[in-house]
């Protein structure tokens, strides 16, 4: 399988403080892979370096053989990464479908002259938007709530709003900041269909931090752990599952226990 | 009106709605055939003032960035006027192109350096930056000193001289319908939804590919071009511009009109623009009490209306 993320050698520090150390990551062209870890293991300072929120101090990042460290977050999006949050970060006070508008601007060009002018591309971007927002909202089941604030939204269907914002903006590998967060377990089996649909029906990898475990094992193809900023193990659930190095990270060691 | 043009974000106005829009401007055109010059000069100052806070309003209201310097761009415009038919002899209709030239440099030259700070330090820059404008154009040769530009040369337009308060009663109020048409547009567009996304939560809309910098500056340029407009006109009505017309107090004057009737909502900004040009003419018996009786007023409109008097939410 050809590889749509290649993350080479990424450090990161801050301060004196090592967050990431050196770490390879690779995301396969259609695959769902998860990255887990111990709290403070560096997964989201991960996911910051990948979207251009954080600036890596060593090591490369290259999306389908294209160098994107160092870029702006707008441009690593334009160019097919999108991501949703740890905390949810929707714009509460707009709605649904408005929020999932932001996913199709950077796919769009109209301009403030067109918008005053009211030009045939402003118009007919305007309805492909509009449009955009609410298949998207049917795509992640949530329809009907279109037209709410987003912040009055239960909370499994802000998440949902976000993923559709996400889609929105067309990416190749969606990264997904601990989905199951906050989901009960009903709503977190409705996830796992979800991320298979996405990379099913829209061919779009996923990269997931997660920390339910028995979400992580049921939905990947691929595990990366991560420990201090390093990787430790990687490979598919069972491999991941018996490796002593992650049993060590996650429960410590035997003398530790004592 | 159909679904279609609603689904597309166009002004979903019902037929009453336009139907109430058109007597109204048919009234307020109807105004300079029985008004005395007095109720016309007081509108037209209202009407400007509309623009103005209309302006302002895309920086404050829609993109949530502060600016105590705005007159600096009202003063732009003015000053293009009044160099470009003085000082270089040129129709008074270049000064519009002109203007507007300056002021997306004048935008430019806020915005730019201002992109990475947040509220509190905007509002210094930008109350810096009023102020080197309105001391620079004190101490330039070219813009008169102290003393300013006068005796600047009223414009014509299809032979017809634009020299009575009237003419610029209609100039005015057609800038200020323009101005509310431009709000409404631009609102409703991807630039208008662009600024709701980056006032909400700056780092999600960047996450969403949104250049947050181009976003602001756009906010910042358009914001100017309004200013600078209504600032040519100004010089052309007043035949006579100072540097003291543009100081500190203007700037707070046209962001008292945006807050007060609250900022992101175009008919709450036109409300507050006129707040701010009639209710002290209404007090004008009281004489030097009248700022002190509309200082209270404001403050009480603040504590009981604290999002404005016709704010935002008021869906």
């Amino acid at each position: 399988m050809d590889a749509l993320l290649e993350v080479n050698g990424l450090n990161l520090s801050f301060g004196g403080l090592q967050v990431l150390n050196g770490l390879d990551l690779t995301v396969g062209k259609g695959a769902i892979a998860s990255l887990i870890g111990p709290n403070g293991a560096g997964k989201t300072s991960v996911f910051n370096c990948l979207t251009g929120f954080y600036r890596p101090s060593g090591g490369s990042i290259r999306l389908a053989g294209r160098r994107i460290n160092g870029l702006a977050p707008y441009r690593i999006t334009k160019l097919g990464m999108a991501r949703t949050f740890q905390n949810l970060r929707l714009f509460r006070e707009l709605s649904a479908a408005e929020n999932v508008m932001a996913g199709r601007h950077c796919r769009t060009g109209a301009g403030a002259l067109d918008a005053i002018l009211g030009t045939p591309r402003h118009r007919r971007e305007e309805r492909a938007i509009r449009a955009a927002a609410e298949r998207w909202l049917a795509f992640v089941g949530i329809p009907e709530a279109s037209e709410q604030m987003a912040g009055t939204l239960p909370y499994g269907h802000q998440r949902r709003v976000e993923w559709a914002r996400a889609l929105a903006t067309e990416p190749t590998l969606l990264l997904l900041d601990e989905p199951g967060a906050g989901l009960n377990s009903a709503e977190k089996g409705e996830l796992v269909g979800l991320v298979r649909r996405v990379r099913d029906e829209l061919g779009i990898s996923v990269l997931l931090i997660e920390h339910d475990m028995g979400l992580v094992m049921q939905v990947s193809e691929h595990i990366t752990v991560l420990d201090y900023g390093r990787k430790i193990a990687e490979g598919d659930a069972m491999a991941v599952q018996s490796n002593p190095r992650v049993i060590e990270a996650y429960l410590g060691r035997e003398e530790d226990a004592l | 009106m159909s679904e279609a043009a609603v689904r597309i974000g166009r002004p979903s106005w019902s037929i009453r709605r336009a139907a109430g829009v058109a007597v109204l401007l048919a009234a307020l055109a109807a105004v300079p055939s029985f008004a005395n010059n007095y109720y016309l000069e007081v509108l037209s100052e209202a009407w400007f003032y509309v623009l103005l806070c209309l302006g302002l309003n895309i920086v404050v209201g829609f993109a949530g960035l502060l600016d105590l310097g705005y007159a600096a761009f009202f003063a732009v415009g003015a000053y293009t006027a009044g160099i470009v038919t003085l000082r270089l002899g040129l129709s008074f209709w270049l000064s519009l192109p002109i203007s507007v030239a300056m002021a997306s440099i004048a935008g430019v030259v806020i915005g730019g350096p201002t992109l990475r700070l947040r509220s509190d330090y905007l509002a210094i820059v930008t109350l810096g930056f009023g102020e080197m404008v309105r001391i620079s154009v004190r101490n330039l040769a070219v813009t008169g000193g102290a003393s300013g530009l006068v005796g600047i040369k009223r414009p014509s337009i299809f032979g017809y001289h634009l020299d009575s308060i009237g003419a610029y009663y209609y100039i005015f109020l057609l800038l200020a319908v323009l101005g509310v048409a431009g709000s409404h547009r631009l609102e409703n567009s991807r630039i208008g939804r662009a600024w709701k996304y980056v006032r909400s939560d700056e780092d999600a809309a960047r996450a969403m590919g949104i250049n947050h910098a181009m976003v602001k500056l756009a906010a910042y340029i358009l914001g100017a071009i309004f200013a600078a407009i209504g600032g040519c006109f100004y010089a052309a009505k007043m035949t006579a511009i100072s540097p003291e017309t543009f100081s500190f107090n203007q700037s707070l004057l046209i962001l008292l009109g945006v807050v007060l009737g609250g900022r992101g909502k175009i008919p709450g900004v036109i409300l507050g623009a006129l707040v701010i040009v009639i209710f002290p003419e209404l007090f004008r018996d009281i004489g030097s009490m009248r700022m002190l009786v509309f200082a209270i007023s404001l403050l009480l409109i603040m504590l009981f209306r604290p999002a404005g008097i016709w704010p935002e939410k008021w869906r």
